[in-house]
């Protein structure tokens, strides 16, 4: 399991309706049924994962984040999770504004671009970082839409988006006070719980 | 290495007729009276017969789905692709029940049966029927077989229609209902291709207004004329295209040469209508178009979809293909809107196939792993 997605668990409501944007195989939806009891939903595009998702016996509904959310009811969820999908769908903020419409609350984790070890490439190279969590060259990447820590704290404060909660992974487990003291430097994830 | 085909059979099946004396009331307002349903079974009953899977057939299917009438028996039943040992609707697990519905011609009481007030065939005077009244039917089996609560209801296209129908008139009796290639109602394009299959059928003078039984006569040409429609609007554009393209069967187009020319196309459509013309009955063909042109999933609901579902504690599988024209995917997202908003636990899966409306007949590998996956969960603990 990813650390972001283990952070995420304790601000899961048990027995609450959670709506997971991007679930992947639903590793992370299948855990919170087992740990939280939650009623889950998932939302995926990837023909593999889904079928991987409804062998866990998840409820998945093949949709494509860019054609919008507009069929999910306003407020018919509690909890919106979209871990490591922000940096990849076209219009990030309206998915922020739509997880928000959604749910009560959100929580989004996405790689952090402001780490020092991007900035370090970026600087000494000159060219786009590839490293072991962002194995993409700039050309076949699916996140085209790479943030800091500071750029997603100032579109939260621009649309209003209340952060309840921030949370940091860093590089190693060995260093979580550099993390947590400096995130938009050394947060390799960062994870937020929001709303409105 | 691949499995040899036996293995995965549900063998050699015979079909069994239940009868049923007590009426069964009608849409329309009238009863049926001592009726029959033909049906087949796969698979065996636990114990605490909760392991019973109901298929429910579309416009021209019947009750034999699975399996081999006899040893010689070259073809077998319509979604054998789909039921058997190892196949979605795993007969390993599951006991598969499969009818022909009333109103059909295949051995249930339908347009062909004697009419016991007359004892002339029903012909054309056979009670128009609605999805309702063969999911009540279906119901009537379920008690007759000893089967309180279906682990899952399953359908595609029309099928699919009874199968969402089962999750609002017996919200009790069904745990999961999985509806493939359908929609809640269906489009204008679509009521017009209908009524120019029924139009074919009537303008054939031996149609006889119905009554060709007593007439002595088959209204072939209709009914086949009726197919071919039918049977262009079940394929794509494209699985046409690489099926036939532009082939010729015969003549040429070589200067000279005077003898008209054959596509491949015509002599495959004209096949498909003159082989179910010899099957199929042409008052059940418009019963059962008309059936289909009066579903409306919401109708009673105030046409509230979303209200409709609310009726419904089972879960959905919902699964449709990307080239079906005659039963888009969007009828289908229609569906999984309506259990979304109505909170509704619902799995959806869009495949991608070229072969239009009859990809749901066919064991296309993600629709295959989709649809085993989901089937998986459906319980059969006793």
């Amino acid at each position: 399991m990813r650390l972001d997605l283990t952070h995420i668990q304790r601000w899961i409501e048990p027995g609450s309706r959670v709506l997971d944007l991007g679930c992947g195989n639903g590793e992370f939806l299948q855990l919170l049924q087992d740990e939280r009891q939650v009623r889950g939903t998932g939302i995926e595009i990837d023909e593999h994962e889904i079928t991987a998702a409804i062998a866990r016996g998840l409820n998945i509904v093949e949709q494509n984040l860019d054609q919008g959310l507009a069929n999910f009811p306003d407020q018919s969820f509690d909890t919106v999770v979209m871990a490591h999908a922000l940096q990849a769908v076209h219009f990030p903020d309206r998915v922020l504004e739509e997880m928000l419409r959604i749910g009560r609350e959100g929580i989004v984790t996405f790689p952090n671009f402001g780490h020092w070890r991007c900035r370090l490439y970026l600087g000494t190279r000159g060219r786009m970082p590839v490293s072991r969590f962002m194995p993409y060259n700039w050309y076949d990447t699916p996140n085209i839409h790479f943030c800091t820590v500071k750029d997603f704290e100032a579109l939260c404060e621009q649309r209003n988006i209340r952060i309840l909660a921030r949370d940091v992974v860093g590089n190693t487990e060995r260093q979580p006070m550099l993390a947590s003291t400096w995130p938009n430097l050394f947060a390799t994830t960062a994870i937020y719980h929001i709303s409105r | 290495m691949n499995t040899p085909p036996d293995s995965r059979s549900v063998g050699i099946v015979e079909p069994r007729i239940a009868r049923f004396e007590a009426p069964l009331p009608l849409a329309c307002g009238r009863d049926l009276s001592d009726y029959q349903l033909v049906y087949e079974t796969y698979g065996e009953l636990n114990e605490a017969r909760s392991n019973a899977v109901l298929v429910c057939h579309a416009l021209s299917g019947n009750h034999h789905a699975a399996g081999y009438h006899s040893a010689g028996d070259k073809k077998p039943g319509w979604w054998d692709e789909c039921i058997g040992p190892g196949k979605p609707i795993d007969t390993d697990r599951f006991y598969v029940v499969s009818l022909n519905n009333i109103g059909g011609c295949h051995g249930s009481t339908g347009p062909t049966s004697i009419n016991p007030q007359t004892g002339q065939p029903w012909g054309p005077d056979f009670p128009p029927l609605r999805a309702r009244d063969w999911v009540n039917s279906q119901a009537r089996l379920a008690d007759y077989l000893g089967i309180e609560c279906w682990a899952a209801v399953v359908g595609g296209s029309l099928g699919g229609m009874q199968a969402m129908r089962w999750a609002l008139e017996y919200p009790d009796r069904i745990k999961h209902c999985i509806v493939i290639a359908a929609a809640m109602k269906l489009s204008a394009q679509n009521l017009a291709f209908n009524e120019v299959a029924r139009q074919a059928i009537m303008s054939d003078p031996a149609f006889a207004e119905g009554h060709y039984q007593a007439h002595g006569t088959v209204p072939a040409r209709g009914l086949a004329l009726a197919r071919m429609v039918g049977h262009i609007t079940y394929l794509s554009d494209h699985a046409m295209a690489s099926k036939f393209g532009r082939d010729l069967r015969s003549g040429s187009f070589e200067r000279g040469d005077e003898e008209n020319v054959e596509f491949q196309v015509q002599s495959y459509l004209r096949y498909q209508g003159s082989q179910f013309s010899g099957s199929f009955d042409a008052n059940t063909y418009m019963l059962m178009t008309r059936a289909l042109d009066y579903f409306d999933l919401a109708r009673e609901y105030d046409n509230d979809a979303v209200a409709a579902f609310r009726h419904a504690h089972c879960s959905f599988l919902v699964i449709s293909f990307s080239t079906d024209w005659r039963f888009s995917p969007e009828r289908s997202r229609e569906i999984v809107d309506a259990l979304i908003a109505a909170d509704r636990p619902v799995t959806y899966a869009e495949i991608e196939a070229d072969e239009g409306h009859d990809a749901f007949l066919l064991p296309i590998p993600r629709y295959m792993d989709v649809f085993s996956a989901y089937m998986r969960r459906v319980g059969v603990a006793s």
